[in-house]
């Protein structure tokens, strides 16, 4: 807790008290925004809690929600979408029984989707653990999250 | 780094660079995010070992985008501009060899038809180009602002310093240069009514929130060439009086933040940032804010109260951002593209910028090529091109496949059909054809793509998208989804499609902000252009491109398949029945329709079916 209190005071004051950014610092730091983070947004920002929270849900960039080991996000921009990006998605929904948003909950897996990465000429795009995949297929994909569960035991 | 006091000062740095460069071979590999997610980062360290031992005779240069996606990784050798494309670590060897005995690894170029084609200017991607904002690229490192010097770079600063910021505005309006962010509005003039607002305190924003999904020619500059946005944004705020610039740029871009962040460093360092730049008195300094994933925040005034830290909700208009912006303060909003032509205006002149394009369309514009065609990649055009030019020639059909039409503006765009392809690329002509020029993504779509199923993911993108101020885009946009999910699965009307035009034409009337105003766009110009596919999804319960899943069935063909077992290995459903050897099926009541089979097939013996003819066929 003292922890928590202290990062979001330093993060507050770096950012002037603009609340988007502090807010970011925190998702990028705890991978989600903790209830007590928000709190504590509030109360050293001088923001009513109510507006913390506002600015939270507006952004789909923040989760309330602990992420999982391996975060699998695909890309279902227009270019992804075009050339099948939705049924890569279908096919790990059904392989980790988790709808995109969700998180297994052995919290291994969180599977997301994302409006556009900008990497439309090679599409469909796969980010797995930050790391960006070109021209993926569902099965090349299985393939991958195959890899990581075995890697895990 | 040296604080460079005067505009002397600059071109005496830039002398001193170029003095300290001996000419020698340049190997430039492109490092882009579309190049990393291609394995560019391993060429680069296969090249560095290769030039081990040699540095007197060639460099390497990690640099941004190069253009041309589908060749990623590739690398062009300078000064002959010998490109190769798609390398893999084990060709570094060869390639740098060969580029030290003045020779060409025949087999690593660019082919089409057959035809092999070296050097850079002659293949056809690059042919009917005209790079005048991304041609830097691969001479730039883009954490290097000595390279964007040595080429010329804050040149136009230094001059537009010794002007009067009246002067610069008047150079930009006679330009013609027009917003690449959407809309098309004149740059001039836009910082003119800024530059009139009392005030002492005013602000300038780079709009780096490229949101349209296809879209990423501003995530190209800002990667490959940071500083040239840098320059153009300090001139505008110059030209405007501004104290104070913000960069709000995608969170999404990763790269792009970090290069940005990296040249605004740089730029203060080196005191093209600061208090009195280039001893000018002129003094201004830039922020960086990071976006949060939403789209309505291209919006000027969402994305004004974004960079406020708060919702990014867009707010009714007047009183325009020029009166009260950021703070309360006049603020001016260019797109970062708008922002890369200014030091190019500024060096080479309103007459040279006005002679590219069109009467009303002046200058280049960049494209991002993509979808259904060969070379897919970012293409800068002049105005005026036609859409054939464009998808035909610089893109090129995928062999077999008819285009069918090119989807342009992003969500807020539309569809043309590929009968209209002889219109010259131009804000009024995309326009009238329904669509419109937006940040400049062109999505080339084939017989594979489900003009339906398109119009319904993007309603249902900016369903997701409304912010939710006005209740005729959150309900609209929301209601349109159904009625394009029920087309979709089988449970379409006539009286449905009426419906859609009806509620297009209220939510186009009766939104608030750019956003709404253009929601309906992608479903009114399909159903302009392409009403015969929604009547066959509703009568003949057909998906004439074979995506819309409750119309399709895929089935394996007992005489071709040889019971290889691939497909049934890789159905993650389990779907697939049949010993070895023997012909395989499909139990359909377990099949999810994924594709997987019909993809892996060596015998072509998957076949997808919908209203009980062959998909592919079926046109």
């Amino acid at each position: 807790m003292i922890e928590i209190a202290k990062f979001i005071e330093d993060a507050v004051t770096r950012h002037g008290g603009l609340l988007l950014s502090t807010l970011q610092d925190i998702q990028e730091h705890y991978k989600y925004l903790p209830e007590e983070a928000l709190r504590e947004v509030a109360k050293k920002s001088g923001i009513a809690l109510r507006d913390v929270y506002g600015v939270a849900t507006f952004y789909s960039a923040f989760s309330f929600t602990p992420k999982g080991k391996h975060v699998i996000t695909v890309c279902l921009g227009t270019a992804c979408h075009v050339r099948g990006g939705v049924r890569i998605v279908d096919v790990l929904s059904k392989e980790l029984g988790i709808n995109p948003r969700e998180t297994t909950p052995d919290l291994q897996f969180t599977l997301e989707t994302v409006n556009c990465l900008g990497c439309c000429a090679i599409g469909p795009i796969v980010v797995v653990n930050g790391k960006y995949h070109g021209q993926m297929t569902p099965q090349k994909t299985l393939k991958q999250i195959k890899r990581l569960v075995k890697k895990g035991k | 780094m040296v604080k460079l006091l005067m505009a002397e000062q600059l071109e005496k740095f830039r002398q001193k660079i170029l003095a300290n460069r001996p000419k020698k071979t340049l190997i430039s590999i492109s490092c882009g995010t579309c190049g990393q997610a291609r394995g560019a980062l391993k060429v680069v360290e296969a090249f560095k070992k290769a030039v081990k031992g040699r540095e007197k005779k060639v460099s390497i240069k990690v640099t941004g985008c190069h253009g041309f996606c589908e060749a990623e990784p590739n690398v062009i050798i300078f000064p002959e501009e010998i490109f190769y494309r798609n390398l893999k670590p084990e060709d570094a060897k060869r390639v740098v060899e060969s580029a030290l005995n003045g020779e060409v690894v025949d087999d690593l170029v660019y082919k089409e038809n057959g035809n092999g084609f070296i050097h850079m200017s002659e293949i056809p991607f690059y042919r009917k180009q005209m790079r005048i904002l991304s041609g830097k690229n691969p001479l730039v490192d883009p954490v290097n602002v000595e390279d964007y010097i040595a080429l010329g770079g804050y040149k136009a600063l230094a001059r537009a310093l010794q002007k009067s910021p009246e002067k610069i505005i008047g150079e930009i309006k006679a330009s013609g240069l027009r917003g690449r962010g959407g809309a098309g509005f004149p740059t001039g003039r836009k910082w003119e009514v800024t530059r009139v607002q009392k005030g002492d305190i005013k602000y300038i924003i780079c709009n780096a929130d490229e949101g349209d999904p296809g879209a990423y020619m501003d995530r190209s500059l800002l990667e490959g060439n940071p500083h040239s946005v840098i320059e153009g944004m300090i001139i505008g705020a110059y030209a405007i009086g501004a104290g104070e610039g913000w960069v709000y740029v995608r969170n999404e871009y990763p790269l792009a933040v970090k290069h940005v962040t990296v040249a605004i460093e740089q730029a203060r360092k080196l005191g093209l940032l600061g208090e009195n730049i280039l001893g000018s008195g002129f003094t201004f300094d830039i922020k960086i804010a990071r976006g949060a994933g939403a789209f309505v925040c291209g919006e000027e005034t969402a994305l004004i109260a974004s960079v406020e830290g708060k919702r990014g909700i867009p707010r009714q208009r007047p009183p325009f951002p020029a009166a009260y912006g950021l703070f309360a303060k006049p603020t001016n909003i260019n797109n970062v593209e708008t922002l890369a032509n200014v030091p190019i205006i500024i060096e080479k002149g309103a007459g040279w910028f006005a002679s590219i394009g069109t009467e009303k369309s002046k200058g280049t514009k960049i494209f991002s090529l993509v979808g259904k065609v060969r070379n897919t990649g970012l293409v800068e055009v002049p105005m005026g091109i036609t859409l054939r030019e464009v998808v035909f020639d610089i893109g090129g059909a995928l062999d077999g496949k008819r285009v069918k039409a090119v989807q342009i503006g992003g969500p807020s765009g539309g569809c043309i059909p590929q009968e209209l392809f002889h219109l010259p690329v131009d804000y009024e002509s995309l326009t009238g054809a329904g669509a419109i020029m937006g940040s400049g993504g062109m999505i080339v779509m084939d017989e594979n793509t489900c003009m339906v199923d398109i119009a319904k993911y993007f309603t249902n993108f900016l369903q997701e998208e409304s912010c939710g101020k006005c209740s005729i885009c959150r309900e609209g946009t929301q209601r349109m989804y159904e009625i394009l999910t029920a087309v979709t699965e089988g449970r379409g009307t006539e009286e449905g499609l009426t419906l859609l035009e009806e509620l297009g034409g209220v939510i186009k009337d009766a939104s608030m902000c750019g956003l709404g105003q253009t929601v309906p766009n992608p479903v009114l110009s399909t159903l302009r252009y392409f009403r015969d596919e929604y009547t066959a999804h509703i009568k003949e319960k057909r998906c004439h491109a074979g995506v819309c899943k409750t119309f399709i069935q895929y089935m394996i063909n007992l005489e071709k398949c040889t019971g290889c077992e691939l497909c049934k290995k890789n159905c993650p459903q389990e779907a697939i029945e049949g010993e070895r050897k023997k012909p395989h099926s499909i139990v359909q009541d377990k099949c999810i329709k994924c594709g997987i089979c019909y993809d892996m097939c060596e015998f072509d013996a998957v076949v997808k079916t919908t209203g009980g003819k062959n998909a592919k066929d079926s046109n």
